[in-house]
């Protein structure tokens, strides 16, 4: 039966495999000397161990079937927005890019009123960069025009 | 004794003039200010308004530091409880019940119970600190590199141990997030690991990032498209303030937090973020209502964020005693006092007992400044929740992207955030609690170079860890718990009578 944790499990020894492979470019070292490669194989043998104790002591947890997704449309959509944000935040600049994601957000997908979405948009994008870079001194990136 | 206590009202003589007072009281203040804007912690905001105290004498500038430091430790707690945005490493635990508190109309007495902690924890460890600097310091300066390695494979399997649901998925967590710590150049050979050509990758992978994708925007993308989202919450005046059953559930996790949070905060390194790791764990072990932990347990807030305030303190005595910053903010700290030319170290009480005892009775001072500044911004913080969720969360969001971009300027960062967003939403989904993942990252640098040292300090010996008395009781005590983890597991497999079928 395909468990929770025996997903969990695979895909850690999946890891585990992984973090082995990439390790195999660095001196290993010895057990007495150990090299830069020799940490990351011990903890992704740790991860393989116990991902198959962890798919082998599965039985009593639930169905991997029964774990809902069922937000999952909703989560795709504000993880395009923020995908979004770091794409953009250093070619059309933090305001811009911050007000279009909000705009999406509070507009498109969550179907508030144009004037609050408007409202709240402008008054983030620019009032958390003149917080941040004009009174904080912490640089942010400025797009087309210096916005 | 006597001596002390002259040399303390010489102290409290400083720290209450007016305008010691006023500057250890703007310290404060925008330290809140500063440490409830997510991504900006302590370290940065003392970065930033360090050339500010540049016109001011050694006394004051100390003093407003240090309450910038206490004042941005708090601030971080109260974003972690309204929004489930950690500052830092150290508002991890705080995170999981003060948040869940909030979410149940519990926000007031959570932010109430975390500064009460913080007070309690800052002034007791204040005391310590005074009695006991020089024989803590000198005893935090006997561990080397091995007793480094004990303890901080010590720290992982208390978390592990004390897991509220199986060792092995936070023993695995725990692998997980320490594999995520090998990110980055080598420190021992230069080379550069799983970096993939990504210069930013070169440092590792940051906290921050880590801890607001797997908290912050793991939370965002589980709540937000629910068919119910969380409704408003409109607190009145009444449940601003902790109930009586509230209180007496705080007050020992306070004490015991203060104590952990104390002798942890002494040794140097991510000490501070071992002892609430710590301290939440002991509280969900000790508990009578374990389960309630994750779902706005007030032990959960009061532990951690005393510990986590006694840790301060105690990473001030090896600075103050010795001269020797065990945490970065205490190396800014001695940067700023060598600025204004006083040298710290056991010369500094003989030498300048003004500034000594003056910021010894600052921190009393500053302590009781944030309880009163802090109180009444619980009203006005908790209004936050009178926002609906839609338009709350892309600000949560907008904030959680900013601040993360805002610590070394690096979209790197907010990529890590994303990934490690979407990696906790699917651990949540499975039932993997996501902490020990941030404990792992934090350690992982640290604990690998302990091992290399102590190897080579050893010639490859591997009896260095059992051969020093401080390495050796952590090593036992960590065996201990393992055992103890493993008892009922044996137990049951050595008891065969009981698989036996019944007969009638």
């Amino acid at each position: 039966m395909l468990t929770i944790d025996r997903v969990a499990g695979g895909a850690l020894v999946l890891v585990g495999l992984v973090a082995m492979w990439e390790s195999r470019r660095l001196p290993l070292g010895t057990l007495h000397r150990p090299g830069p490669a020799y940490m990351p194989v011990v903890l992704a043998l740790l991860l393989i161990v116990f991902g198959l104790a962890l798919g082998i002591l599965a039985s009593r947890s639930g169905r991997f079937a029964e774990v809902g997704w069922h937000e999952w449309r909703h989560a795709v959509a504000i993880f395009g927005a923020c995908a979004f944000a770091a794409w953009g935040l250093e070619r059309i600049g933090y305001r811009l890019t911050v007000a279009i994601v909000l705009f999406f957000l509070l507009y498109l997908l969550e179907r508030r009123r144009l004037p609050l979405t408007v409202v709240l948009t402008l008054a983030i994008a620019w009032g958390s960069f003149f917080l941040f870079d004009t009174v904080l001194r912490v640089p942010l990136p400025r797009g087309p025009f210096g916005l | 004794m006597v001596e002390t206590f002259q040399n303390l009202i010489l102290g409290f003589s400083v720290a209450l003039s007016p305008s010691v007072l006023w500057y250890g009281f703007v310290g404060c203040l925008v330290g809140t200010l500063v440490g409830v804007l997510p991504g900006v912690g302590p370290l940065a905001g003392i970065s930033l308004l360090l050339p500010a105290t540049f016109g001011l004498d050694a006394t004051r500038a100390v003093v407003m530091l240090a309450g910038i430091y206490y004042g941005a430790m708090y601030g971080g707690s109260t974003t972690s409880i309204l929004m489930r945005i950690p500052g830092e490493a150290a508002s991890v635990m705080t995170c999981i019940d003060g948040y869940a508190m909030a979410r149940k109309g519990r926000a007031g007495p959570a932010l109430a119970i975390a500064a009460v902690g913080s007070y309690v924890a800052g002034t007791v460890s204040v005391v310590a600190l005074m009695f006991l600097a020089p024989p803590l310091a000198s005893f935090a300066l006997r561990f080397g590199p091995p007793e480094y390695f004990s303890l901080l494979l010590l720290g992982l399997l208390v978390l592990a141990y004390m897991n509220s649901g199986s060792m092995l998925k936070g023993l695995a967590m725990a692998a997980l997030g320490l594999l995520l710590g090998m990110i980055g150049i080598d420190q021992m050979s230069g080379y550069f690991r799983f970096a993939y050509g990504v210069a930013e990758l070169g440092d590792g992978i940051g906290v921050v990032p880590v801890a607001v994708g797997l908290f912050g925007l793991a939370e965002i993308l589980l709540t937000a498209g629910m068919k119910n989202p969380p409704e408003v919450i409109k607190p009145k005046f009444r449940d601003l303030l902790p109930s009586r059953k509230e209180w007496r559930d705080s007050n020992m996790p306070i004490w015991r937090g203060t104590i952990l949070g104390f002798f942890i905060g002494i040794i140097p390194g991510s000490a501070h973020v071992i002892s609430t790791f710590v301290s939440y764990a002991v509280e969900r072990k000790l508990s009578k209502h374990p389960e309630e932990f994750g779902k706005g347990a007030v032990a959960g807030v009061a532990g951690p964020e005393s510990a986590n305030n006694a840790a301060t303190s105690g990473a001030f005595v090896p600075m103050l005693a010795l001269g020797v910053p065990g945490v970065p903010v205490a190396a800014l700290l001695l940067a700023a006092m060598m600025v204004h030319g006083v040298t710290p170290g056991p010369l500094l009480i003989k030498n300048d007992p003004r500034l000594f005892w003056g910021f010894i009775a600052s921190m009393y001072v500053g302590n009781a400044i944030l309880l009163i500044l802090n109180l009444p911004l619980v009203g006005l913080f908790v209004n936050l929740l009178r926002v609906p969720y839609p338009v709350l969360y892309p600000t949560i969001l907008i904030c959680s992207i900013l601040g993360v971009y805002a610590v070394n300027s690096s979209v790197v960062d907010v990529w890590i955030m994303l990934a490690t967003g979407i990696l906790g939403y699917v651990l949540r989904k499975l039932d993997f609690e996501t902490a020990p993942i941030v404990l792992g990252l934090v350690l992982a640098p640290m604990m690998e170079m302990s091992l290399r040292q102590s190897l080579a300090l050893s010639a490859g010996n591997y009896t260095i860890f059992v051969t020093r008395p401080i390495s050796l009781t952590l090593l036992l005590v960590g065996a201990v718990l393992v055992a103890l983890a493993l008892r009922p597991v044996i137990s049951r497999s050595l008891d065969w009578r009981a698989r036996l079928p019944a007969e009638s």
